[in-house]
């Protein structure tokens, strides 16, 4: 495959160089959200989505900014995107769906704060990618955290029902459970992608 | 955790918090991506940490200075601007001192505006108290995630590379278990440092109540 083609940009960013098990980025709600595999599966949603929509904007920002010659203002340009395409979602979640709205809590607001997508954004600029690779890499994204989110609250739900020593529970044994998943991810690396 | 919501008095308790009882990284579990991600070696640790810490001071005071001018409803958005403005400047001075350093953090610098440790700062401390508290608390809790990530970073670097800070400590046929290096060694690490926090903990309150029963059966 070659290494700019689209297919290969998703896999990548998906499964290959996984952004939660990988590259360690949104790390956070990975362990927050990751009890319940039907939390687990809205949350990735919704990241999925913002994710999309802060790849296209900032694809269009950084366009922008190099026009006028001045990227030193890129940070801040897409931090304030990414926090009002987060305050979107949750104006929409609150309509349509007032439970998923509760069951998410605080974990919504601080998807502005995920770093897996301001990471999707840096990215993509650093990485130079026209704009349909930006698409592919930011579902691959998408799809990358919305499997690891899944695999983990899977795990954990079997979890409750083992018995494991007092001192192990909580976030330490989460930790071990994702660096073992981790550990298996590492076996897509044969997929062709160098490890970055 | 407590949050006080009258402005403190400041003490030494103030900082050391953040040391321990409230430390960012194994009590509080903020900020863990810079954590993980950049923990592979001990300079690399350092480097984040200190990073982090200036960030997260800067951003803190100038939050606490102007903590009665910013209007209610927009206070995370400025909270955000405030501290993307200082992770910029960062970004160009480790750029401008030590490209090497630059490289080997990458896109990671970047990324100190999405550390929940400052923001959390911002939000819970620095916009409730005066200036002074403000600033020893941020350095504490600086301390407190320099600390952590060195933790991480020693472990790691010793056992997945044999060396610390870049010198090599073993003899020839030292075989380092690259997977420490590699990203599941960070969940490894982290956890394994968890646990031994929580066997600790564990085993002080075990104490304590023994202690208590004896003066109970005592008097």
């Amino acid at each position: 495959m070659a290494a700019d083609s689209l297919i290969f940009i998703f896999l990548n960013a998906a499964v290959i160089n996984n952004f939660v098990l990988a590259l360690f980025l949104g790390i956070c709600p990975f362990l927050g959200v990751s009890a319940k595999r039907e939390t687990a599966w809205n949350m990735g949603l919704a990241v999925m989505f913002v994710m999309l929509v802060s790849s296209i904007s900032a694809y269009g920002i950084n366009w922008l900014l190099e026009r006028f010659e001045i990227e030193f203002l890129r940070l801040i340009c897409y931090i304030a995107v990414i926090a009002s395409a987060v305050q979107l979602v949750e104006m929409a979640m609150k309509k349509f769906s007032p439970a998923l709205f509760r069951a998410l809590g605080i974990f919504l607001p601080l998807i502005t704060t995920n770093c897996a997508i301001l990471g999707v954004a840096l990215f993509q600029t650093f990485r130079e990618y026209n704009f349909l690779q930006c698409l592919a890499f930011s579902l691959g994204a998408g799809v990358g955290f919305t499997l690891a989110l899944l695999l983990m609250a899977g795990l954990r739900e079997r979890l409750e029902l083992a018995s494991v020593p007092s001192v192990s529970q909580g976030a330490a044994l989460t930790l071990m459970l994702a660096g073992l998943l981790s550990l298996a991810f590492m076996g897509f690396a044969g997929l062709g992608g160098q490890h970055a | 955790m407590s949050l006080p919501n009258q402005e403190e008095q400041v003490s030494m308790d103030t900082f050391l918090r953040g040391l321990w009882e409230e430390n960012p990284v194994f009590v509080m579990l903020l900020g863990m991506c810079p954590v993980l991600a950049v923990s592979n070696s001990a300079i690399n640790a350092l480097a984040m940490g200190l990073a982090t810490t200036f960030v997260l001071l800067c951003s803190s005071s100038l939050v606490s200075l102007l903590r009665k001018l910013i209007p209610k409803q927009v206070r995370i958005a400025t909270y955000i601007v405030i501290i993307a403005t200082f992770v910029t400047i960062v970004d160009y001075a480790i750029q401008a001192i030590s490209l090497e350093l630059y490289n080997a953090l990458g896109a990671f610098i970047q990324l100190i505006v999405v550390n929940c440790v400052i923001l959390g700062r911002a939000e819970a401390y620095a916009s409730k108290q005066r200036l002074g508290a403000t600033v020893i608390n941020s350095l504490g809790m600086g301390a407190g995630f320099t600390i952590a990530l060195l933790c991480l970073g020693t472990v790691r670097e010793i056992l997945g590379a044999g060396s610390l800070f870049g010198y090599s400590l073993f003899a020839e046929n030292f075989q380092p278990w690259v997977v420490m290096i590699l990203p599941p060694g960070g969940f490894f690490v982290l956890g394994g440092w968890l646990l031994a926090f929580n066997w600790y903990r564990q085993r002080r309150a075990r104490k304590l109540l023994e202690q208590q029963g004896a003066t109970a059966h005592g008097s």
